[in-house]
């Protein structure tokens, strides 16, 4: 009880006195604030990424996709097998008893970006006549929705912004086809948004091609998935992997976001590193300017833990709020800041989406703050308790 | 030059305050070396890309494919020197986490459009008589250990074969130095007739065609020519340098440029700060100091002087250091980048960015010390 007191009281004694030392002690809040401000700004990249990704996914909805193909532009499948999938049981039925779901086809587009001119591949899907029920968040925001069999396409809500030459009316020219833009859809935020939609089979006829590169369906409960995927291996005349629809999003993204991360933390460690010194600097000169009053404590009978716990108090307090604006500053810069990228090349086009600061990542941000800190106090709190008493009020 | 120990004797004053701002510049002068050094190396590497091979992809999009066809035509174009294809082939090993940079090819053309690729002619010689053969790039054969023999089975999202299997069989026929085209090359080649042959569908149509020019400085110009014989047709294409692909490739990305300059601004302005505040503690602490050495006779621009070389220093020293560390980091990155060192520009902006944060950190501190009055510091006014 006695030690609590103690260390209560000299803390807090340590605390009111660090106005005095504002140009050293701004030292630790600006290094450690930079520290996080880099590692929160880069995970927001890959965790804006993830999720929009993850938003194109629904847990009642499957994607099937040709055997052994990681994306859809890898994969190719027939109209008959295609067939063949809408009919299998465990697929939902319209009113008219109609399967519920969207053979797609893929091309790439080159475009040019509006910000720098930049040419970048965007997706443009061919889809199927029921696109509307197998994605009810799918909503036409302006313009009409495009005709079946005529040079007609929509664009998404996140491409008419990002790319040149989209704009309702514009003509966009693909192998074997020009297309007016007739419209704008909006899917609730995810990866469609990033790209253009045209009927499938006008674009397949567009360029002769025939097959299919996806298929998308509408499971009538998310558990008959299981029975739906039983049926599609075990049909000898199918070769075909089919995997549940956020799950096939979230996969796309996985290598990229690993490797931002890793740059994040290899960036924000080395940062760290610098930050490490700074910290020691300050609650080293910090104790050298509390000499006299820790001697003079520890001569009048105060414990060594009250001035460790003194020193990582002051030090941890200052990383924290360092942390904290660290956190802020990439939140107020950079939280919905819409970034386009390539995924990698493994899902299919350019990626448009807005870096996410979300409260994990602060959590993150300051929990990498506080080690910092407390490796920074550490020693120079340790230099504070072996202080021999007697020559430092001599040195007085 | 006689000061010199005086400065040195400052610097040192407080050691380890000294030392601990050392190595905050140093680790932040390694991360601008790092950062800046793979930033400029890859702008280094696209500038120096060899010139006389041109790209000739679909001008849609590189995935639509151009017809096999064209191959007789692009060869009639003057200027064209070699002409070979490439064919995404897709494929991995064992398992689809093992990709494997597999492209479908006409060998010796291939050889002669990349005349720094080094290979046996007796290889060549093989890879033209062994229709199911395959070229692999020594770097990759060494890590799957393949030896020339092996019949090794690829594994293909893309291309199922004429007996409707997904896995082919390709026989190592010989291998090839890829030391001068760095880590992305693809480096294994399969011969684009037999793949013609045994693919189920979706043949006659190549990715790119590789071209190599007589003359360097007429690239553009045979560029254009190749570009303009299939304007208006169902398959226009589009011709490029290697570095204008590459460029193109880079910003798929994103502005490297642009993330690269936010985190070296960022840790700049934090060890700005910090090194301000080492100098203008040091200075503070040696007011007395400084007047004595003003009653001396020392003027006040000496004073100035004198602490502005202490700042200088100490940052000059610490950052060369740091850059020093990075440029031995460097070559650790070679199985990622290829060949690439540190840019000397790299070394050149480091130096100049220490030399302007020694200014901004010391000048505050040294004109502090140049108004010092002798009296008031002496009285510890």
């Amino acid at each position: 009880m006695k030690m609590l007191r103690q260390v209560a009281a000299v803390t807090m004694m340590n605390l009111r006195s660090m106005p005095q030392r504002f140009g050293t002690s701004l030292v630790i809040v600006i290094g450690i604030g930079g520290v996080v401000a880099v590692l929160v700004s880069v995970l927001a990249m890959s965790t804006g990424m993830i999720r929009t990704l993850e938003n194109s996914g629904r847990e009642d909805r499957a994607v099937i996709l040709r055997n052994g193909s990681a994306a859809e532009n890898g994969s190719a499948i027939p109209h008959d097998s295609a067939r063949l999938i809408l009919d299998s049981p465990g697929v939902k039925r319209d009113t008219e008893g109609k399967p519920i779901g969207s053979a797609d086809t893929l091309r790439l587009l080159n475009l040019h970006r509006l910000e720098d001119d930049a040419e970048v591949a965007v997706a443009l899907r061919g889809v199927g006549p029921q696109v509307f029920k197998l994605r009810p968040e799918m909503k036409i925001v302006a313009g009409r929705m495009f005709n079946p069999a005529v040079n007609e396409i929509i664009v998404g809500k996140a491409a008419i912004k990002q790319f040149k030459g989209v704009a309702i009316g514009d003509k966009v020219t693909t192998r074997g086809a020009t297309w007016t833009v007739v419209g704008e859809f909006s899917t609730g935020g995810d990866s469609h948004e990033s790209g253009l939609m045209a009927d499938a089979e006008t674009v397949m006829s567009s360029d002769h091609r025939t097959t299919f590169q996806s298929v998308t369906v509408l499971l009538d409960s998310p558990a008959s998935f299981q029975k739906f995927k039983d049926s599609l291996t075990a049909n000898p005349a199918l070769a075909v992997d089919v995997s549940r629809e956020r799950e096939y999003y979230k996969h796309q993204s996985e290598t990229i976001s690993k490797v931002i991360s890793v740059i994040a933390y290899v960036v924000g460690g080395i940062m760290a590193v610098g930050a490490i010194f700074g910290a020691l600097n300050t609650m080293y000169s910090a104790v050298s300017a509390r000499l006299m009053e820790i001697a003079t404590l520890r001569a009048i009978g105060f414990g060594s833990t009250a001035m460790v716990v003194s020193v990582l108090v002051e030090a941890l307090l200052l990383a924290f709020i360092g942390g904290a604006i660290g956190a802020l500053l990439a939140w107020l810069f950079f939280n919905g800041h819409v970034v386009s990228s390539s995924t990698g090349g493994a899902a299919s086009g350019h990626l448009i989406f807005e870096l996410a600061v979300t409260p994990a990542l602060i959590a993150i941000g300051i929990a990498w703050a506080c080690s910092i800190g407390l490796l920074g106090g550490l020693f120079p709190a340790i230099r504070a308790a072996r202080l021999p008493v007697a020559t430092a009020l001599r040195a007085v | 030059m006689k000061y010199f120990p005086l400065i040195w004797a400052g610097l040192w004053r407080k050691r380890t305050r000294t030392i601990f701002t050392m190595l905050s510049i140093v680790v932040a002068f390694l991360l601008f070396g790092l950062l800046q050094g793979i930033n400029q190396g890859f702008n280094h590497v696209i500038r120096d890309l060899n010139v006389d091979r041109l790209y000739v992809s679909a001008k849609t999009n590189m995935t639509d494919g151009l017809p096999i066809a064209y191959a007789d035509r692009i060869k009639t174009v003057p200027g064209v020197r070699a002409l070979s294809h490439w064919t995404y082939f897709g494929g991995y090993f064992q398992d689809a986490r093992n990709p494997l940079p597999a492209f479908a090819t006409e060998p010796e053309g291939l050889f002669a459009v990349y005349r720094d690729l080094k290979i046996k002619p007796e290889y060549l010689e093989a890879m033209k008589k062994t229709r199911t053969g395959v070229l692999i790039g020594q770097s990759l054969a060494d890590k799957y250990h393949w030896k020339i023999g092996d019949r090794i089975p690829v594994g293909t999202s893309i291309w199922t074969n004429k007996q409707g299997s997904n896995t082919w069989y390709f026989d190592v026929v010989g291998t090839f130095d890829t030391s001068s085209v760095g880590a992305g090359f693809p480096s294994f080649y399969i011969n684009y007739a037999f793949f013609q042959e045994a693919t189920a569908l979706g043949g006659g149509i190549v990715h790119y065609y590789l071209v190599g020019v007589t003359d360097p400085a007429k690239a553009t110009e045979v560029a254009k020519h190749i570009d303009a014989l299939f304007a208006n047709s169902t398959n226009e294409t589009r011709t490029q340098t290697e570095s204008e692909l590459a460029q193109m490739q880079l910003k798929q990305i994103g502005d490297i440029n642009f993330i690269v300059n936010a985190i070296v601004g960022a840790v700049l302005f934090t060890l700005l700060f910090l090194t301000a505040n080492t100098m203008m503690q040091s200075v503070r602490e040696r007011t007395s100091e400084l007047a004595v050495l003003k009653t001396l006779g020392f003027s006040d621009t000496k004073v100035l002087v004198l602490v502005l070389i202490e700042a200088l220093l100490l940052c000059l020293f610490a950052a060369l250091a740091g850059l020093a560390l990075a440029g031995s980091v460097f070559p650790m990155l070679k199985p990622i980048f290829g060949h690439f060192r540190m840019p000397m520009i790299v070394v050149s902006m480091g130096a100049g960015m220490a030399l302007l944060l020694a200014l901004v950190s010391g000048l505050p501190p040294a004109w502090r010390a140049r108004q010092l009055n002798i009296v008031d510091a002496l009285a510890g006014r």
